[in-house]
C-alpha cells in the first residue's frame, strides 16, 4: 500500500485505452447502433404509414363499389325504361299501320263500288235503249235521244 | 490450499506484497527484497520495497491491468471493425448492450454540450473496471501459485514469489485512474469556466466574496475530496473483499491435516462460496459507480454558475 511510479503508469495506460476507445470503437458501435435504431423507426413509421393508407384503400374500395352498384342499377332502369318505349313505339307504329291500311282497303272497296255502279248503270242504260228500240220499231238517234237516256240512267 | 509451511500472518502478509521492481537506493535497479530473498528467483535483490521509494513499479499491477486493457480494446476493436446495423453477431449484440447501457448514463448525467469524449472515457472505465476487479473472483493462491512454477510460494523450486493479480488492491491502479479524472476535471474547469471562473467557484461559494477565506476553508476540501475519494472507494471496496477472501482462505490451511482442519476447510468453502457470490455485485456495482461518478463530477466541471 505504497504510492509509487507504478500510480503514473496506470495513468497512461488508461489515457491509451481512452484514447483507443475513442478511435477506434465508439464511433464505430454508436453508428452501427444509430443505424439501425433509425432505420427500425423509419420501418416502424412506414409500417403505420402502410396501415393507414390500407384503411384508406378499404374506404375508397367500398366507396367504389357503393357507386359502381348505383350505376349498375341505373343502367338496369335505364334499359328497362328504353325497353317499354320500343314496345310502347312499335305497338304505336303497328296501329297506325293497320289504321292506314284499313283506310286504304275501305278507299278501294269505295272505288270498285263506284266504278261497278257506274258500269251498271251505263249497261242498264244500254238495255234501256236497246229495249226501247225494239218497242219502237226503229233506231232511236242516239244524239236526239241521249238526253233522255242520260236522263234515265241518272235517274237509275 | 495455504501452505503449511506458512503461519498466517505471513500468509496475509504475502498476499499484501505486490512484485515490485524499481530503484534501491544505491542506483541499482532490481525486483525487492523480501524477507532476505529476492521476489524473482535467480535475481539479485538489494533492497526491500520501502526502500524503493517513488520510483518503484508494481510489475504484477502493471501487467495485470495492461493485459486486461489490452484484452479489452482487441476485442472491442474486432466487434467495432466487424459492427454491422442489418446484421449484427451474437457478440455485436452483447458490446451494443453495453454502450447502450453507458450511453444513456452520459446521457441522463452529462447534460452539457456534446462532448465526444464523455463516451468513449465511460465505457473505457466501466470495462476495464470491472475486468480487473473480477480478478477478484479468481482463487486467491491460483495465479501466485502458477507463476511461481506450480509450487507453493515459499517453495525453493519456484520462479516467481509474488504476485497479486487483482490491481485494484494496489491503491496506485485506483488512484493512477482518478489521477486522469482529476486532471481532466481541472482542464474542463478552467477551459469552460476560466480561470477566474473556476478559482471564484472555489472562494466565492457559499457564502459571498467577503467570506472567500471561509469559503476556501470549505470548498477546497470538498473538492479534492471527491475526487481522492473516486479513487479510494473502488480501491477500499476491492481491497476489502479481497482480505476476506484471504482470511477465508486462512480455513483451508490444515485440510490435509486433521479432521478440523477438513471440517474447517468445508465451512471456507462455503464462505468462499457465499463471498463470491456477494462480490459479484460489488465488482459490477464498484465498476458502475466509478463511471458514474466520473460523468457527474465532469458535468460538474462544464457547468456555469
Amino acid at each position: 500500500m505504497n504510492f509509487n511510479a507504478t500510480l503514473f503508469g496506470q495513468l497512461l495506460a488508461f489515457v491509451f485505452f481512452v484514447w483507443f476507445t475513442m478511435q477506434y470503437v465508439w464511433p464505430y458501435i454508436l453508428e452501427a447502433l444509430e443505424e439501425r435504431e433509425k432505420e427500425i423507426s423509419d420501418g416502424l413509421e412506414a409500417a403505420s404509414r402502410g396501415k393507414r393508407e390500407l384503411d384508406e384503400a378499404h374506404l375508397k374500395k367500398a366507396e367504389i363499389l357503393e357507386a359502381a352498384k348505383k350505376e349498375a342499377a341505373d343502367l338496369v332502369n335505364q334499359a328497362n325504361a328504353r325497353a317499354n318505349q320500343l314496345v310502347e313505339d312499335a305497338k304505336s307504329s303497328a296501329h297506325e299501320e293497320a289504321e292506314r291500311i284499313k283506310v286504304s282497303a275501305q278507299s278501294d272497296l269505295d272505288q270498285a263500288a263506284k266504278r261497278t255502279k257506274e258500269e251498271l248503270r251505263s249497261e242498264v242504260a244500254a238495255l234501256a235503249v236497246a229495249g226501247a228500240e225494239k218497242l219502237l220499231g226503229s233506231e232511236i238517234d242516239k244524239d236526239k235521244n241521249s238526253q233522255i237516256i242520260d236522263q234515265i240512267a241518272q235517274e237509275l | 490450499m495455504a501452505s503449511k509451511e506458512l503461519n498466517s500472518t505471513d500468509y496475509i502478509e504475502h498476499h499484501l506484497t505486490n512484485l515490485t521492481y524499481g530503484k534501491c537506493p544505491d542506483g541499482t535497479w532490481s525486483f525487492a527484497e523480501v524477507h532476505g530473498k529476492s521476489q524473482v528467483a535467480g535475481t539479485e535483490a538489494s533492497c526491500n520495497i520501502s526502500e524503493m521509494g517513488f520510483w518503484a513499479f508494481q510489475v504484477d499491477t502493471l501487467f495485470m491491468s495492461v493485459l486486461l486493457g489490452m484484452g479489452m480494446i482487441f476485442f472491442m476493436r474486432r466487434v467495432a471493425k466487424n459492427a454491422s446495423s442489418s446484421k449484427p453477431s451474437r457478440v455485436q449484440n452483447a458490446v451494443e448492450y453495453l454502450v447502450t447501457l453507458v450511453r444513456d448514463q452520459v446521457q441522463d448525467n452529462f447534460t452539457a454540450d456534446k462532448n465526444p469524449l464523455m463516451g468513449p472515457l465511460a465505457l473505457t472505465i466501466f470495462v476495464w473496471v470491472f475486468l480487473m476487479n473480477l480478478m477478484d473472483l479468481i482463487p486467491i493462491d491460483l495465479v501466485p501459485w502458477i507463476v511461481n512454477g506450480f509450487a507453493a510460494p515459499n517453495a525453493e523450486g519456484g520462479a516467481i514469489h509474488y504476485f497479486k493479480v487483482l490491481p485494484v488492491a494496489d491503491i496506485n491502479a485506483p488512484m493512477g485512474m482518478a489521477l486522469g479524472v482529476l486532471i481532466l476535471i481541472h482542464y474542463y474547469s478552467i477551459k469552460n469556466k476560466g480561470l477566474g471562473g473556476f478559482l471564484a467557484e472555489l472562494t466565492f461559494q457559499p457564502y459571498g466574496k467577503w467570506m472567500a477565506p471561509i469559503n476556501v476553508i470549505f470548498e477546497i476540501p470538498g473538492f479534492y475530496a471527491k475526487q481522492l475519494a473516486l479513487g479510494l472507494r473502488l480501491y477500499g471496496n476491492l481491497f476489502a473483499g479481497e482480505m476476506i477472501f484471504i482470511l477465508i482462505a486462512l480455513f483451508f490451511g490444515g485440510f490435509f491435516s486433521s479432521v478440523t482442519g477438513v471440517l474447517a476447510g468445508v465451512a471456507g468453502l462455503a464462505l468462499n462460496f457465499i463471498w463470491a457470490v456477494f462480490h459479484i455485485l460489488v465488482v459490477i456495482l464498484q465498476a458502475f459507480l466509478f463511471m458514474v461518478l466520473t460523468l457527474v463530477y465532469l458535468q460538474q466541471a462544464h457547468e456555469h454558475h
